[in-house]
């Protein structure tokens, strides 16, 4: 399936590797990566690819979770679908 | 690809505006579970509830994890009780049912489960009759059982027997649960025009038209509204209006991912989608303050009825066609217990209940989480319920009272109920009486605009 991350918080050396570490770790593939800063926010939107016979999402859930608490920053994992059914007829 | 500012813009309606599902709802048809042996009908109703049911909290849970959208209630409706419990030889049928629906909900996990219910529109059979008999006693001796009285359409009129009777039983209700200030008044909701697909408590039950299970989705999300219109500040209506409807739109589009979602994983027919915007007493997600957001200083001063009609009718056009199943109540609620809003207006004595069933008028359902004096007369209650039954039959809509005679409080207490029942402050009704009204008894007769053959 493919998911939507987003990284939102304040700037800092090392937020896209640690968070691409765990990534590459769970077997997730990167398709597309942008970075912004929005509202004084650093704001990272990743499209992946996850492979659900190696990671569940609820699992790669709590793994990002752990990262975002460590580096002191929100990150959310969520069905690419949701935004699709909300931003496109 | 989906671009930036859509993403966050989802982001921030889960975040930071309150957006979620509120309730994935599984009508369960329990008409195969009738027996005149009170024991097996109790037996066959908890057998069949678990094993429906079984998974639907995890599949919900799973749904909300992967799509990040929170699912807040998952609940039960089941076919009108009365129905299933016609041919039950003892009363104790109707205890003994209640007790196996409260065990099986709490089983499955469920927070409510409603479809203790009846439908007098026109008239009562003898099981009707005991139902509604029973409903003080059920709902002080369950947690999570949920009841309710259809006493009138459009097309029958109004059981102006039942409308008497319900007042007592709301106020029996009352008294029998007084430990809790009346809290069993919270799950009884006496109706007007009932839908056989609602899935919003306490007035949900699974119609004798459904499907033997189905799932039905009910949405929310004022503080996604509220925000759109700060955005909007002294625009005019047609702006308003606007905002409104593509808010809507979105915010129904995730209730029919999720319904659809429900559907597949669970494979049980997707029933409907109800268009709702169901407040709740979290600060920000209030109907009250869309209407306030309008222009309002208060909610319930001049100007709201026509606010709130706006509302109602920008979130159906705009919710309509995210979804391919419209249905249940479909409006936006206006319960003041449940809302921060209303709570604020009902204390600060900007809304009263006159300005309340004005509004019904214009929204979804009708006097909802009322609280009035613990003191009022059975017969008071019971012409309020008939001046809002008169409402949903004239204007062909569902309408509907839940209200709280809250032994002990005066006017000016609070109740306080906790959760998504929030708090309700206690609110006056009319010193004057409608005894000799309410004792007539017998129909008010089908209005002429029913008659549409």
């Amino acid at each position: 399936m493919r998911a939507i991350i987003t990284v939102v918080g304040c700037d800092k050396v090392g937020i896209i590797y640690e968070v691409s570490k765990v990534l590459a770790e769970n077997g997730v593939n990167i398709l597309d990566i942008s970075q912004t800063i929005m509202q004084d926010m650093f704001t990272m939107i990743m499209l992946v690819s996850i492979d659900k016979e190696k990671v569940h999402v609820s699992e790669l859930s709590s793994v990002l979770d752990g990262v975002g608490k460590k580096i002191g920053v929100s990150i959310k994992i969520q069905h690419e679908d949701l935004f699709n059914s909300m931003h496109r007829i | 690809m989906l671009n930036k500012h859509e993403i966050i813009e989802t982001i921030n309606m889960i975040d930071k505006e309150h957006l979620d599902i509120r309730t994935v709802t599984m009508g369960i048809s329990l008409l195969s579970c009738a027996s005149s042996d009170s024991d097996r009908v109790a037996q066959k109703v908890y057998d069949k509830i678990t094993k429906s049911a079984e998974k639907l909290v995890k599949t919900a849970e799973e749904i909300e994890q992967e799509f990040g959208i929170p699912i807040i209630n998952k609940r039960i409706s089941v076919t009108p009780i009365s129905l299933v419990l016609e041919a039950a030889e003892n009363e104790d049928a109707y205890i003994k049912t209640a007790i196996a629906m409260d065990k099986a909900a709490k089983e499955v996990g469920v927070n409510f489960i409603g479809g203790y219910s009846a439908l007098v529109h026109k008239g009562m059979t003898r099981g009707d009759k005991r139902l509604i008999m029973s409903i003080p006693e059920v709902l002080s001796r369950t947690d999570i059982v949920c009841s309710s009285v259809n006493i009138g359409t459009t097309r029958a009129g109004i059981n102006m027997d039942a409308v008497k009777l319900m007042g007592e039983i709301v106020k029996e209700t009352a008294e029998k649960t007084k430990d809790a200030d009346g809290f069993g008044c919270a799950k009884l909701v006496v109706f007007m025009n009932a839908v056989e697909d609602n899935p919003f408590m306490a007035g949900a039950f699974c119609g004798v038209g459904e499907y033997e299970t189905a799932i039905n989705v009910g949405v929310s999300g004022p503080g996604v509204v509220k925000c759109a219109l700060e955005k909007v500040k002294g625009k005019p209506f047609g702006v308003v209006s606007d905002t409104i409807k593509n808010t809507a739109f979105k915010i129904t589009r995730m209730g029919q991912l999720v319904a659809n979602e429900a559907s597949k994983r669970l494979g049980v027919p997707f029933g409907i989608v109800d268009l709702s915007l169901a407040p709740t007493p979290a600060r920000g997600d209030s109907v009250a303050y869309i209407l306030e957001e309008m222009g309002l200083e208060k909610c319930g001063t001049h100007g709201t009825t026509a606010a709130l009609a706006l509302l109602n009718d920008a979130v159906k056009k705009g919710g309509v066609m995210a979804t391919s199943f419209v249905g249940g109540l479909s409006g936006a609620f206006i319960p003041v217990s449940e809302d921060a809003g209303m709570i604020e207006a009902a204390k600060c004595g900007a809304l009263s209940l006159e300005k309340l069933e004005a509004m019904t008028c214009v929204c979804s359902v009708g006097l909802d989480m009322i609280c009035v004096p613990g003191d009022t007369k059975a017969s008071t209650i019971s012409a309020i319920i008939a001046d809002e039954a008169a409402i949903g039959m004239i204007n062909q809509k569902t309408t509907a009272v839940r209200i709280i005679p809250a032994p002990g409080k005066k006017i000016g207490d609070v109740v306080e109920f906790g959760g998504l029942l929030g708090s309700g402050p206690v609110m006056k009704v009319s010193d004057f009486s409608s005894d000799e009204f309410i004792l007539r008894g017998g129909r008010i007769p089908a209005p002429i605009n029913s008659l549409k053959n």
